[in-house]
Protein backbone atom coordinates (compact mmCIF):
# COMPACT_ATOMS: atom_id res chain seq x y z
CA UNK A 1 0.00 0.00 0.00
CA UNK A 2 2.94 2.38 0.11
CA UNK A 3 2.84 5.31 -1.59
CA UNK A 4 5.68 4.95 -4.84
CA UNK A 5 7.72 7.84 -6.32
CA UNK A 6 10.29 7.60 -8.61
CA UNK A 7 13.21 9.09 -7.99
CA UNK A 8 15.62 10.65 -10.77
CA UNK A 9 19.34 10.84 -10.76
CA UNK A 10 21.73 11.59 -12.81
CA UNK A 11 25.56 10.11 -12.95
CA UNK A 12 24.05 8.33 -9.91
CA UNK A 13 22.96 11.58 -7.78
CA UNK A 14 19.58 12.72 -6.94
CA UNK A 15 18.22 15.53 -9.01
CA UNK A 16 16.73 18.47 -7.14
CA UNK A 17 13.22 17.44 -8.09
CA UNK A 18 13.88 13.84 -7.00
CA UNK A 19 13.65 15.18 -3.21
CA UNK A 20 10.49 17.61 -4.49
CA UNK A 21 8.23 14.76 -5.61
CA UNK A 22 9.94 12.48 -1.97
CA UNK A 23 8.72 15.43 -0.56
CA UNK A 24 5.42 15.54 -1.45
CA UNK A 25 5.14 11.28 -1.56
CA UNK A 26 5.39 12.25 2.38
CA UNK A 27 2.72 14.16 2.25
CA UNK A 28 0.25 12.03 0.54
CA UNK A 29 1.58 9.09 2.23
CA UNK A 30 0.75 11.20 5.83
CA UNK A 31 -2.95 11.83 4.43
CA UNK A 32 -3.29 8.21 3.74
CA UNK A 33 -1.46 7.03 6.71
CA UNK A 34 1.11 4.84 4.85
CA UNK A 35 4.71 4.76 4.00
CA UNK A 36 7.08 5.78 1.07
CA UNK A 37 8.46 3.28 -1.28
CA UNK A 38 11.15 5.17 -3.49
CA UNK A 39 12.36 3.69 -7.13
CA UNK A 40 15.74 4.59 -8.18
CA UNK A 41 18.20 3.09 -11.08
CA UNK A 42 21.46 2.94 -10.77
CA UNK A 43 21.89 5.83 -8.05
CA UNK A 44 25.47 5.20 -6.06
CA UNK A 45 23.83 6.69 -2.50
CA UNK A 46 20.47 6.85 -1.31
CA UNK A 47 20.27 8.10 1.81
CA UNK A 48 19.97 11.49 1.14
CA UNK A 49 16.16 10.17 1.00
CA UNK A 50 15.78 9.48 4.64
CA UNK A 51 15.59 13.78 4.92
CA UNK A 52 12.75 13.96 2.88
CA UNK A 53 10.22 10.93 4.60
CA UNK A 54 11.22 8.18 2.47
CA UNK A 55 10.82 4.55 3.86
CA UNK A 56 12.66 2.58 1.94
CA UNK A 57 14.40 2.79 -1.58
CA UNK A 58 14.35 0.03 -4.87
CA UNK A 59 17.47 0.77 -6.18
CA UNK A 60 17.68 -0.53 -9.37
CA UNK A 61 21.28 -1.34 -10.90
CA UNK A 62 20.99 -2.92 -14.15
CA UNK A 63 23.22 -2.02 -17.31
CA UNK A 64 20.69 -1.76 -19.66
CA UNK A 65 18.77 0.87 -17.59
CA UNK A 66 21.73 2.93 -17.99
CA UNK A 67 20.65 6.23 -20.16
CA UNK A 68 17.31 6.42 -19.99
CA UNK A 69 14.51 5.08 -21.81
CA UNK A 70 10.93 5.84 -21.47
CA UNK A 71 9.06 2.29 -22.28
CA UNK A 72 11.98 0.10 -20.16
CA UNK A 73 11.31 2.73 -16.98
CA UNK A 74 7.91 2.90 -17.01
CA UNK A 75 7.60 -0.55 -16.98
CA UNK A 76 10.07 -1.27 -14.45
CA UNK A 77 8.49 1.32 -12.57
CA UNK A 78 5.26 -0.52 -12.46
CA UNK A 79 6.88 -3.70 -11.76
CA UNK A 80 8.00 -1.54 -8.47
CA UNK A 81 4.01 -0.41 -7.78
CA UNK A 82 2.87 -4.28 -8.49
CA UNK A 83 5.65 -5.50 -5.93
CA UNK A 84 4.07 -3.03 -2.94
CA UNK A 85 0.37 -3.06 -3.99
CA UNK A 86 1.07 0.91 -4.29
CA UNK A 87 -2.28 2.40 -5.02
CA UNK A 88 -0.51 5.53 -5.56
CA UNK A 89 2.43 6.73 -8.03
CA UNK A 90 4.04 10.04 -7.93
CA UNK A 91 6.56 11.09 -10.39
CA UNK A 92 8.14 14.50 -11.49
CA UNK A 93 7.49 16.82 -14.42
CA UNK A 94 10.81 16.78 -15.97
CA UNK A 95 11.15 15.53 -19.83
CA UNK A 96 12.09 12.22 -18.72
CA UNK A 97 8.38 11.76 -16.72
CA UNK A 98 6.97 13.34 -19.46
CA UNK A 99 7.77 10.84 -21.50
CA UNK A 100 7.33 7.72 -19.60
CA UNK A 101 4.59 8.73 -17.55
CA UNK A 102 1.46 8.03 -20.52
CA UNK A 103 3.21 4.78 -20.72
CA UNK A 104 3.41 4.04 -17.33
CA UNK A 105 -0.45 5.35 -16.47
CA UNK A 106 -1.19 2.27 -19.48
CA UNK A 107 1.09 -0.18 -17.81
CA UNK A 108 -1.10 0.54 -14.24
CA UNK A 109 -4.55 1.28 -16.05
CA UNK A 110 -3.73 3.89 -13.46
CA UNK A 111 -6.01 7.45 -14.19
CA UNK A 112 -3.28 9.97 -14.32
CA UNK A 113 -3.45 13.80 -13.42
CA UNK A 114 -0.11 15.89 -14.95
CA UNK A 115 1.40 19.34 -13.64
CA UNK A 116 -0.19 18.94 -10.19
CA UNK A 117 0.52 21.85 -8.34
CA UNK A 118 -0.39 20.52 -4.21
CA UNK A 119 -0.94 17.91 -1.84
CA UNK A 120 -4.47 16.13 -2.88
CA UNK A 121 -6.74 18.63 -1.24
CA UNK A 122 -8.51 14.57 -0.64
CA UNK A 123 -7.33 11.58 -0.99
CA UNK A 124 -11.04 9.60 -0.91
CA UNK A 125 -11.75 11.14 -3.79
CA UNK A 126 -8.35 11.52 -4.56
CA UNK A 127 -8.58 14.98 -5.81
CA UNK A 128 -5.91 17.80 -6.90
CA UNK A 129 -5.00 20.87 -8.28
CA UNK A 130 -3.20 21.08 -11.71
CA UNK A 131 -2.74 23.66 -13.79
CA UNK A 132 -4.77 23.77 -17.57
CA UNK A 133 -4.95 26.28 -20.20
CA UNK A 134 -1.19 27.26 -20.09
CA UNK A 135 -1.08 28.23 -16.58
CA UNK A 136 -4.15 30.64 -17.28
CA UNK A 137 -6.05 28.60 -14.46
CA UNK A 138 -6.33 25.30 -12.25
CA UNK A 139 -8.22 22.34 -12.46
CA UNK A 140 -9.52 20.55 -9.37
CA UNK A 141 -9.09 16.62 -10.88
CA UNK A 142 -10.45 13.75 -9.14
CA UNK A 143 -8.71 10.58 -10.29
CA UNK A 144 -11.34 7.54 -9.76
CA UNK A 145 -9.08 4.20 -10.59
CA UNK A 146 -7.73 2.00 -8.20
CA UNK A 147 -4.22 3.04 -8.65
CA UNK A 148 -3.44 6.69 -9.51
CA UNK A 149 -0.78 8.32 -11.22
CA UNK A 150 0.25 12.07 -10.27
CA UNK A 151 2.96 14.08 -11.76
CA UNK A 152 4.09 16.63 -9.89
CA UNK A 153 4.92 20.65 -11.51
CA UNK A 154 8.45 21.42 -10.45
CA UNK A 155 9.00 23.86 -7.75
CA UNK A 156 5.63 23.79 -6.97
CA UNK A 157 5.48 22.13 -3.65
CA UNK A 158 9.12 21.99 -3.21
CA UNK A 159 11.64 20.79 -0.63
CA UNK A 160 9.71 19.35 2.80
CA UNK A 161 12.28 17.85 4.91
CA UNK A 162 11.45 14.85 7.21
CA UNK A 163 13.28 12.91 8.45
CA UNK A 164 13.12 9.34 8.31
CA UNK A 165 15.37 5.91 8.25
CA UNK A 166 14.94 4.25 4.61
CA UNK A 167 15.87 0.79 3.86
CA UNK A 168 18.00 -0.14 0.94
CA UNK A 169 16.87 -2.59 -1.02
CA UNK A 170 18.00 -4.03 -4.66
CA UNK A 171 15.47 -4.85 -7.55
CA UNK A 172 16.29 -6.81 -9.89
CA UNK A 173 13.10 -6.52 -12.26
CA UNK A 174 12.82 -7.81 -16.17
CA UNK A 175 13.58 -5.17 -18.32
CA UNK A 176 11.37 -5.60 -22.07
CA UNK A 177 13.15 -5.08 -25.03
CA UNK A 178 13.46 -1.13 -26.16
CA UNK A 179 12.18 0.06 -29.40
CA UNK A 180 13.62 3.46 -29.54
CA UNK A 181 17.03 2.86 -29.63
CA UNK A 182 19.41 6.38 -28.68
CA UNK A 183 21.44 6.90 -32.12
CA UNK A 184 22.91 10.07 -30.78
CA UNK A 185 23.34 12.71 -28.29
CA UNK A 186 24.19 16.40 -29.22
CA UNK A 187 24.21 18.39 -25.99
CA UNK A 188 26.17 21.66 -24.38
CA UNK A 189 28.06 20.10 -21.48
CA UNK A 190 28.95 22.14 -18.35
CA UNK A 191 25.75 24.59 -18.75
CA UNK A 192 23.24 24.63 -16.65
CA UNK A 193 20.00 23.66 -18.88
CA UNK A 194 17.07 25.10 -18.27
CA UNK A 195 14.34 22.53 -16.98
CA UNK A 196 17.17 22.22 -14.26
CA UNK A 197 17.70 25.99 -13.39
CA UNK A 198 17.08 27.48 -10.20
CA UNK A 199 17.23 31.11 -12.29
CA UNK A 200 16.37 31.56 -16.21
CA UNK A 201 18.08 34.33 -17.86
CA UNK A 202 15.90 35.46 -21.12
CA UNK A 203 16.92 37.49 -23.72
CA UNK A 204 14.56 39.03 -26.35
CA UNK A 205 14.50 41.04 -29.80
CA UNK A 206 15.27 44.17 -27.27
CA UNK A 207 19.02 43.39 -27.31
CA UNK A 208 19.24 43.99 -31.02
CA UNK A 209 21.49 40.99 -32.50
CA UNK A 210 23.33 38.02 -31.56
CA UNK A 211 26.34 39.62 -30.64
CA UNK A 212 25.10 41.48 -27.49
CA UNK A 213 24.15 38.21 -25.89
CA UNK A 214 28.13 38.26 -23.93
CA UNK A 215 26.26 40.17 -21.24
CA UNK A 216 23.20 38.04 -21.07
CA UNK A 217 26.09 35.06 -20.35
CA UNK A 218 27.77 37.06 -18.23
CA UNK A 219 24.61 37.58 -16.09
CA UNK A 220 23.56 33.76 -15.95
CA UNK A 221 27.27 33.22 -14.93
CA UNK A 222 27.17 35.07 -12.24
CA UNK A 223 23.59 34.21 -11.08
CA UNK A 224 24.56 30.29 -11.70
CA UNK A 225 21.19 30.75 -14.17
CA UNK A 226 20.71 29.22 -17.49
CA UNK A 227 20.27 31.61 -20.48
CA UNK A 228 17.06 31.53 -22.99
CA UNK A 229 15.67 33.42 -25.14
CA UNK A 230 12.29 34.41 -26.61
CA UNK A 231 11.05 32.63 -29.90
CA UNK A 232 11.82 35.46 -32.44
CA UNK A 233 15.21 35.27 -31.20
CA UNK A 234 15.88 31.54 -32.18
CA UNK A 235 13.80 31.99 -35.37
CA UNK A 236 15.89 34.44 -36.63
CA UNK A 237 19.18 32.64 -35.36
CA UNK A 238 20.50 34.56 -32.62
CA UNK A 239 20.29 31.78 -30.51
CA UNK A 240 19.77 28.09 -30.16
CA UNK A 241 16.00 26.19 -30.92
CA UNK A 242 16.94 24.34 -27.65
CA UNK A 243 16.43 28.05 -25.58
CA UNK A 244 13.34 29.16 -26.95
CA UNK A 245 10.75 29.06 -24.27
CA UNK A 246 7.23 30.01 -23.83
CA UNK A 247 4.19 28.25 -25.14
CA UNK A 248 5.78 26.85 -28.31
CA UNK A 249 8.85 25.90 -26.39
CA UNK A 250 10.68 25.09 -23.39
CA UNK A 251 8.25 25.50 -20.02
CA UNK A 252 10.18 27.53 -17.51
CA UNK A 253 9.57 27.01 -13.57
CA UNK A 254 12.41 28.71 -12.33
CA UNK A 255 12.56 30.41 -8.59
CA UNK A 256 13.05 33.59 -10.59
CA UNK A 257 12.71 34.72 -14.28
CA UNK A 258 14.51 37.49 -15.74
CA UNK A 259 13.13 39.41 -18.65
CA UNK A 260 15.80 41.47 -20.79
CA UNK A 261 14.14 42.97 -23.68
CA UNK A 262 11.46 40.25 -24.13
CA UNK A 263 7.79 42.59 -24.64
CA UNK A 264 5.46 39.84 -22.83
CA UNK A 265 4.04 38.54 -25.16
CA UNK A 266 1.23 35.84 -24.43
CA UNK A 267 2.40 33.20 -25.84
CA UNK A 268 5.80 33.87 -24.31
CA UNK A 269 3.95 34.42 -20.85
CA UNK A 270 2.03 31.45 -21.47
CA UNK A 271 5.75 29.48 -21.01
CA UNK A 272 7.15 30.91 -18.31
CA UNK A 273 4.43 31.82 -16.09
CA UNK A 274 4.91 28.92 -13.37
CA UNK A 275 8.23 30.95 -12.53
CA UNK A 276 8.18 31.98 -8.98
CA UNK A 277 9.55 35.68 -9.32
CA UNK A 278 9.80 37.28 -12.58
CA UNK A 279 11.89 40.62 -13.15
CA UNK A 280 12.03 42.67 -16.69
CA UNK A 281 14.18 45.26 -17.73
CA UNK A 282 12.51 46.60 -20.63
CA UNK A 283 13.18 50.48 -22.33
CA UNK A 284 8.52 50.80 -22.92
CA UNK A 285 7.38 51.08 -19.50
CA UNK A 286 3.78 50.03 -21.61
CA UNK A 287 5.35 46.40 -22.28
CA UNK A 288 3.20 43.97 -21.29
CA UNK A 289 5.32 41.78 -19.17
CA UNK A 290 5.35 44.58 -16.81
CA UNK A 291 1.82 43.49 -15.89
CA UNK A 292 3.15 39.93 -15.46
CA UNK A 293 6.68 40.26 -13.21
CA UNK A 294 7.16 40.95 -9.79
CA UNK A 295 9.90 43.31 -10.24
CA UNK A 296 10.89 45.42 -12.55
CA UNK A 297 12.96 48.22 -14.24
CA UNK A 298 12.19 50.73 -17.18
CA UNK A 299 15.60 51.39 -18.81
CA UNK A 300 17.97 50.62 -21.24
CA UNK A 301 19.30 46.96 -20.71
CA UNK A 302 22.31 47.90 -22.64
CA UNK A 303 22.74 50.30 -19.48
CA UNK A 304 20.80 48.40 -16.73
CA UNK A 305 22.45 44.53 -17.74
CA UNK A 306 26.11 45.59 -17.17
CA UNK A 307 25.66 47.71 -13.76
CA UNK A 308 23.30 44.91 -12.18
CA UNK A 309 26.33 42.28 -13.47
CA UNK A 310 28.62 44.80 -11.10
CA UNK A 311 26.35 45.18 -8.47
CA UNK A 312 25.40 41.08 -8.22
CA UNK A 313 29.34 40.39 -8.35
CA UNK A 314 29.86 43.00 -5.43
CA UNK A 315 27.22 41.13 -3.68
CA UNK A 316 28.37 37.73 -4.09
CA UNK A 317 31.77 39.00 -2.83
CA UNK A 318 30.10 39.56 0.63
CA UNK A 319 28.17 36.22 0.98
CA UNK B 1 2.51 4.10 -45.70
CA UNK B 2 -0.82 5.03 -43.28
CA UNK B 3 -0.85 8.31 -41.48
CA UNK B 4 -2.64 9.35 -38.48
CA UNK B 5 -2.42 12.76 -37.49
CA UNK B 6 -4.47 13.26 -34.17
CA UNK B 7 -5.97 17.23 -33.95
CA UNK B 8 -6.96 18.41 -30.74
CA UNK B 9 -9.44 21.46 -31.04
CA UNK B 10 -7.78 24.03 -28.67
CA UNK B 11 -9.13 28.17 -27.94
CA UNK B 12 -7.01 30.17 -30.02
CA UNK B 13 -3.42 31.31 -27.46
CA UNK B 14 -5.09 34.56 -26.81
CA UNK B 15 -8.17 33.63 -25.71
CA UNK B 16 -9.50 35.07 -22.58
CA UNK B 17 -9.93 32.20 -20.43
CA UNK B 18 -13.22 32.05 -18.03
CA UNK B 19 -15.98 29.79 -16.80
CA UNK B 20 -19.42 29.09 -16.36
CA UNK B 21 -21.78 26.99 -14.68
CA UNK B 22 -20.50 27.48 -10.81
CA UNK B 23 -16.93 27.37 -12.50
CA UNK B 24 -17.74 23.81 -13.50
CA UNK B 25 -17.09 24.51 -17.28
CA UNK B 26 -14.23 26.13 -19.96
CA UNK B 27 -16.87 29.42 -21.41
CA UNK B 28 -16.27 28.76 -24.92
CA UNK B 29 -18.50 32.26 -25.38
CA UNK B 30 -16.25 34.62 -28.45
CA UNK B 31 -13.54 31.74 -28.09
CA UNK B 32 -12.02 30.91 -31.39
CA UNK B 33 -11.03 27.47 -31.83
CA UNK B 34 -8.14 26.15 -34.03
CA UNK B 35 -6.02 23.35 -34.32
CA UNK B 36 -3.56 23.00 -31.59
CA UNK B 37 -0.17 24.61 -32.67
CA UNK B 38 2.24 21.02 -32.10
CA UNK B 39 -0.97 19.03 -33.79
CA UNK B 40 -0.04 21.68 -37.08
CA UNK B 41 3.32 21.20 -37.07
CA UNK B 42 2.25 17.38 -37.15
CA UNK B 43 0.17 17.79 -40.08
CA UNK B 44 2.65 19.92 -41.73
CA UNK B 45 5.30 17.09 -41.88
CA UNK B 46 2.66 14.55 -42.58
CA UNK B 47 1.68 16.63 -45.74
CA UNK B 48 5.74 16.37 -46.97
CA UNK B 49 5.31 12.23 -46.62
CA UNK B 50 2.32 12.34 -48.80
CA UNK B 51 3.90 14.48 -51.58
CA UNK B 52 7.45 12.86 -51.23
CA UNK B 53 6.45 9.62 -50.28
CA UNK B 54 2.98 8.67 -51.63
CA UNK B 55 1.66 8.44 -48.07
CA UNK B 56 -1.98 8.69 -47.10
CA UNK B 57 -3.11 11.39 -44.82
CA UNK B 58 -5.90 11.30 -42.26
CA UNK B 59 -6.97 13.28 -39.59
CA UNK B 60 -8.63 11.80 -36.02
CA UNK B 61 -10.30 14.51 -33.56
CA UNK B 62 -12.32 12.86 -30.69
CA UNK B 63 -14.94 15.13 -29.51
CA UNK B 64 -18.82 16.75 -30.50
CA UNK B 65 -19.78 18.27 -33.67
CA UNK B 66 -18.29 21.93 -32.87
CA UNK B 67 -15.13 20.64 -33.92
CA UNK B 68 -15.98 19.84 -37.24
CA UNK B 69 -14.71 23.08 -38.77
CA UNK B 70 -10.91 22.49 -37.67
CA UNK B 71 -10.89 19.13 -39.22
CA UNK B 72 -12.46 20.96 -42.19
CA UNK B 73 -9.37 23.30 -41.62
CA UNK B 74 -6.67 20.25 -41.55
CA UNK B 75 -8.83 18.98 -44.91
CA UNK B 76 -8.29 22.48 -46.56
CA UNK B 77 -4.49 21.96 -45.73
CA UNK B 78 -4.20 18.99 -47.51
CA UNK B 79 -5.59 15.62 -45.62
CA UNK B 80 -7.14 13.07 -47.64
CA UNK B 81 -9.79 12.51 -44.90
CA UNK B 82 -11.22 13.54 -41.53
CA UNK B 83 -12.57 11.32 -38.80
CA UNK B 84 -14.29 12.51 -35.51
CA UNK B 85 -15.11 10.03 -32.67
CA UNK B 86 -18.55 11.55 -31.76
CA UNK B 87 -17.85 11.67 -28.13
CA UNK B 88 -17.16 14.43 -25.47
CA UNK B 89 -13.16 14.26 -24.99
CA UNK B 90 -13.03 13.86 -20.73
CA UNK B 91 -9.76 13.08 -20.16
CA UNK B 92 -6.41 11.76 -22.05
CA UNK B 93 -7.53 7.81 -20.56
CA UNK B 94 -10.66 7.78 -22.40
CA UNK B 95 -9.64 9.67 -25.56
CA UNK B 96 -6.65 7.75 -26.13
CA UNK B 97 -8.90 4.42 -26.21
CA UNK B 98 -10.71 5.96 -28.71
CA UNK B 99 -8.26 6.55 -30.68
CA UNK B 100 -6.16 2.84 -29.94
CA UNK B 101 -9.90 1.95 -31.64
CA UNK B 102 -9.49 4.33 -34.74
CA UNK B 103 -5.88 3.38 -35.23
CA UNK B 104 -6.25 -0.68 -35.20
CA UNK B 105 -9.65 -0.60 -37.39
CA UNK B 106 -8.10 1.90 -40.11
CA UNK B 107 -4.39 -0.05 -39.97
CA UNK B 108 -2.05 2.77 -39.64
CA UNK B 109 1.54 2.99 -39.49
CA UNK B 110 2.67 5.88 -38.13
CA UNK B 111 0.55 8.32 -35.60
CA UNK B 112 1.36 11.82 -35.20
CA UNK B 113 0.08 13.58 -32.42
CA UNK B 114 1.36 16.68 -30.59
CA UNK B 115 3.72 16.70 -27.01
CA UNK B 116 0.97 18.41 -25.38
CA UNK B 117 -2.47 20.19 -26.32
CA UNK B 118 -2.49 23.86 -25.13
CA UNK B 119 -6.24 23.48 -23.00
CA UNK B 120 -5.70 21.08 -20.67
CA UNK B 121 -1.96 20.62 -21.08
CA UNK B 122 -2.04 17.22 -20.36
CA UNK B 123 0.44 15.77 -22.06
CA UNK B 124 -0.97 12.47 -22.16
CA UNK B 125 -2.83 11.38 -25.11
CA UNK B 126 0.31 10.13 -27.39
CA UNK B 127 1.90 8.43 -24.75
CA UNK B 128 -1.09 6.65 -23.53
CA UNK B 129 -2.07 5.56 -27.12
CA UNK B 130 1.23 3.95 -27.75
CA UNK B 131 0.97 2.14 -24.28
CA UNK B 132 -2.39 1.10 -25.66
CA UNK B 133 -0.92 -0.11 -29.28
CA UNK B 134 2.34 -1.38 -27.85
CA UNK B 135 3.76 0.86 -30.58
CA UNK B 136 7.13 2.48 -30.24
CA UNK B 137 6.91 6.08 -29.00
CA UNK B 138 9.32 8.96 -29.41
CA UNK B 139 8.07 11.97 -27.43
CA UNK B 140 9.06 15.80 -28.01
CA UNK B 141 9.70 15.18 -31.74
CA UNK B 142 11.73 17.58 -33.64
CA UNK B 143 12.40 15.75 -36.41
CA UNK B 144 11.48 12.50 -38.80
CA UNK B 145 11.76 10.49 -41.70
CA UNK B 146 10.79 6.92 -42.79
CA UNK B 147 12.12 4.43 -44.85
CA UNK B 148 10.14 1.40 -44.88
CA UNK B 149 9.37 0.72 -41.66
CA UNK B 150 12.45 2.06 -40.10
CA UNK B 151 12.16 5.61 -38.39
CA UNK B 152 14.64 8.16 -37.57
CA UNK B 153 13.56 10.68 -35.34
CA UNK B 154 14.92 13.97 -33.49
CA UNK B 155 13.68 14.48 -29.80
CA UNK B 156 14.34 17.55 -27.55
CA UNK B 157 15.56 16.85 -24.45
CA UNK B 158 17.15 19.24 -21.64
CA UNK B 159 20.02 21.17 -23.10
CA UNK B 160 19.77 20.19 -26.43
CA UNK B 161 18.71 17.02 -28.64
CA UNK B 162 18.67 13.19 -29.16
CA UNK B 163 18.82 11.36 -32.80
CA UNK B 164 16.99 7.86 -32.13
CA UNK B 165 16.09 5.15 -34.40
CA UNK B 166 12.70 2.92 -34.46
CA UNK B 167 10.01 1.12 -36.10
CA UNK B 168 6.88 1.13 -37.14
CA UNK B 169 4.06 1.26 -35.61
CA UNK B 170 5.31 4.17 -34.14
CA UNK B 171 3.76 7.47 -32.51
CA UNK B 172 4.87 10.41 -31.86
CA UNK B 173 4.63 13.52 -29.90
CA UNK B 174 5.62 16.54 -32.26
CA UNK B 175 6.13 19.86 -31.65
CA UNK B 176 8.03 22.76 -33.75
CA UNK B 177 11.32 21.51 -35.61
CA UNK B 178 9.27 18.46 -37.38
CA UNK B 179 9.01 20.93 -39.67
CA UNK B 180 9.86 24.97 -39.37
CA UNK B 181 6.83 27.62 -38.77
CA UNK B 182 7.71 29.32 -41.79
CA UNK B 183 6.63 25.79 -43.88
CA UNK B 184 3.19 25.57 -42.02
CA UNK B 185 0.41 26.05 -44.73
CA UNK B 186 -2.68 28.35 -44.55
CA UNK B 187 -5.57 26.52 -46.61
CA UNK B 188 -5.79 28.21 -50.00
CA UNK B 189 -9.58 29.09 -51.76
CA UNK B 190 -8.43 25.48 -54.09
CA UNK B 191 -8.12 23.56 -50.37
CA UNK B 192 -11.49 25.11 -48.65
CA UNK B 193 -12.86 24.05 -52.14
CA UNK B 194 -11.62 20.71 -52.59
CA UNK B 195 -12.41 20.10 -48.08
CA UNK B 196 -15.76 20.40 -49.44
CA UNK B 197 -15.53 16.92 -51.29
CA UNK B 198 -13.61 15.08 -49.23
CA UNK B 199 -14.53 12.34 -46.52
CA UNK B 200 -15.30 13.42 -43.09
CA UNK B 201 -16.57 10.04 -41.41
CA UNK B 202 -18.50 10.55 -37.79
CA UNK B 203 -17.35 7.09 -35.60
CA UNK B 204 -19.71 6.11 -32.91
CA UNK B 205 -17.38 5.84 -29.43
CA UNK B 206 -16.90 2.93 -28.03
CA UNK B 207 -17.09 2.11 -24.61
CA UNK B 208 -14.32 3.62 -22.89
CA UNK B 209 -14.47 4.75 -19.30
CA UNK B 210 -12.61 7.89 -18.33
CA UNK B 211 -10.18 7.44 -15.29
CA UNK B 212 -10.44 11.02 -14.12
CA UNK B 213 -12.91 13.77 -13.81
CA UNK B 214 -12.91 17.75 -13.55
CA UNK B 215 -14.45 19.23 -10.40
CA UNK B 216 -13.52 22.86 -10.68
CA UNK B 217 -11.53 25.14 -12.47
CA UNK B 218 -10.31 28.07 -10.52
CA UNK B 219 -8.31 31.40 -11.99
CA UNK B 220 -4.91 32.40 -10.11
CA UNK B 221 -5.13 34.86 -7.26
CA UNK B 222 -4.84 38.82 -8.88
CA UNK B 223 -1.40 39.28 -8.50
CA UNK B 224 0.02 41.92 -6.61
CA UNK B 225 1.64 45.32 -9.19
CA UNK B 226 5.12 45.18 -10.52
CA UNK B 227 7.59 46.92 -8.15
CA UNK B 228 9.40 49.48 -10.01
CA UNK B 229 13.32 50.20 -9.52
CA UNK B 230 14.97 53.13 -10.71
CA UNK B 231 16.78 52.38 -13.43
CA UNK B 232 19.85 54.26 -12.09
CA UNK B 233 19.38 52.70 -8.38
CA UNK B 234 20.22 49.03 -9.91
CA UNK B 235 21.56 48.05 -6.53
CA UNK B 236 17.60 48.01 -4.99
CA UNK B 237 16.76 45.07 -7.23
CA UNK B 238 19.57 43.09 -5.58
CA UNK B 239 18.80 44.01 -2.81
CA UNK B 240 14.62 43.03 -2.89
CA UNK B 241 15.57 40.04 -4.70
CA UNK B 242 18.12 39.15 -1.62
CA UNK B 243 15.85 40.20 0.72
CA UNK B 244 12.10 40.53 0.31
CA UNK B 245 11.75 37.63 -2.67
CA UNK B 246 14.54 35.83 -1.54
CA UNK B 247 15.57 34.20 -5.28
CA UNK B 248 19.16 35.18 -4.62
C1 LIG C 1 1.02 30.46 -32.01
C2 LIG C 1 2.11 31.33 -31.47
C3 LIG C 1 3.01 30.77 -30.59
C4 LIG C 1 4.05 31.54 -30.04
N1 LIG C 1 4.91 30.97 -29.14
C5 LIG C 1 5.86 31.75 -28.57
C6 LIG C 1 6.75 31.20 -27.59
O1 LIG C 1 6.70 30.01 -27.27
N2 LIG C 1 7.69 32.00 -27.04
C7 LIG C 1 7.81 33.32 -27.38
O2 LIG C 1 8.68 34.00 -26.82
N3 LIG C 1 7.00 33.86 -28.31
C8 LIG C 1 6.03 33.10 -28.91
N4 LIG C 1 5.24 33.66 -29.86
C9 LIG C 1 5.56 35.04 -30.34
C10 LIG C 1 5.04 36.13 -29.45
O3 LIG C 1 3.71 36.44 -29.84
C11 LIG C 1 5.89 37.40 -29.59
O4 LIG C 1 5.93 37.78 -30.95
C12 LIG C 1 7.32 37.24 -29.09
O5 LIG C 1 7.33 36.66 -27.79
C13 LIG C 1 8.02 38.58 -29.04
O6 LIG C 1 9.39 38.43 -28.73
P1 LIG C 1 10.21 39.59 -28.06
O7 LIG C 1 9.53 40.04 -26.82
O8 LIG C 1 11.61 39.13 -27.97
O9 LIG C 1 10.20 40.72 -29.20
P2 LIG C 1 9.38 42.06 -29.30
O10 LIG C 1 7.94 41.86 -29.17
O11 LIG C 1 9.90 42.72 -30.54
O12 LIG C 1 9.82 42.88 -28.05
C14 LIG C 1 11.08 43.45 -27.86
C15 LIG C 1 11.00 44.26 -26.58
O13 LIG C 1 12.29 44.78 -26.30
C16 LIG C 1 12.15 46.09 -25.79
N5 LIG C 1 13.42 46.79 -26.04
C17 LIG C 1 13.87 47.33 -27.20
N6 LIG C 1 15.10 47.85 -27.01
C18 LIG C 1 15.43 47.64 -25.73
C19 LIG C 1 16.57 47.96 -24.94
N7 LIG C 1 17.64 48.59 -25.45
N8 LIG C 1 16.56 47.60 -23.65
C20 LIG C 1 15.49 46.96 -23.09
N9 LIG C 1 14.40 46.65 -23.80
C21 LIG C 1 14.36 46.97 -25.11
C22 LIG C 1 10.97 46.66 -26.53
O14 LIG C 1 10.38 47.73 -25.78
C23 LIG C 1 10.05 45.45 -26.62
O15 LIG C 1 9.16 45.37 -25.53
C24 LIG C 1 4.19 32.91 -30.41
C25 LIG C 1 3.27 33.46 -31.31
C26 LIG C 1 2.24 32.70 -31.84
C27 LIG C 1 1.27 33.34 -32.77
N1 LIG D 1 -9.78 14.98 -28.35
C1 LIG D 1 -8.71 14.68 -29.09
N2 LIG D 1 -8.86 14.21 -30.35
C2 LIG D 1 -7.78 13.89 -31.12
N3 LIG D 1 -6.52 14.04 -30.72
C3 LIG D 1 -6.30 14.51 -29.48
C4 LIG D 1 -7.37 14.85 -28.61
N4 LIG D 1 -6.85 15.30 -27.44
C5 LIG D 1 -5.50 15.23 -27.58
N5 LIG D 1 -5.16 14.76 -28.81
C6 LIG D 1 -3.79 14.57 -29.36
O1 LIG D 1 -2.88 14.41 -28.29
C7 LIG D 1 -1.94 15.47 -28.23
C8 LIG D 1 -1.60 15.82 -26.79
O2 LIG D 1 -2.76 16.18 -26.11
P1 LIG D 1 -2.92 16.20 -24.53
O3 LIG D 1 -2.57 14.85 -24.04
O4 LIG D 1 -4.34 16.57 -24.32
O5 LIG D 1 -1.96 17.26 -24.04
C9 LIG D 1 -2.59 16.60 -29.03
O6 LIG D 1 -1.61 17.47 -29.58
C10 LIG D 1 -3.33 15.80 -30.11
O7 LIG D 1 -2.45 15.40 -31.14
Amino acid sequence: MSVLVYTESEQGKFKKTALEVASYAKAVADQMGTTVTAITFNTEDTSLLSNYGVDKVLNVNNSQLETFNANGYANVIAQAAAKEASKVVIVSSSADCKYLAPLLAIDLNAGFASNVVEAPSSTSPFTVKRTAFTNKAFNMTTINSDVKLVAVSKNAFGLKENSSSATAEDFAPSVPENGVKVESVDKVSGKVTIADAEIVVSGGRGLKGPENWGMIEELADVLGAATACSKPVSDLGWRPHSEHVGQTGKPVASNLYIAIGISGAIQHLAGINASKVKVVINTDPEAPFFKAADYGIVGDAFEVVPKLIEKLKAFKAQQ
Amino acid sequence: MKILVCISHVPDTTSKINFTEGDTKFDTNGVQFVINPNDEFGLTRAMWFKEKQGASVHVVNVGGPETEPTLRKALAIGADGAIRVNTVATDGFQVAKQLAKVVQDGGYDLVIAGRESIDYNGGMVPGMLAGLLKANFVNNCISLDIEGTNATAAREIDGGKETVSTTLPLVIGGQKGLVEESDLRIPNMRGIMMARQKPLNVLEPIDANAETESVKFEKPAPRGAVKLVDADNVEELVNLLHNEAKVI
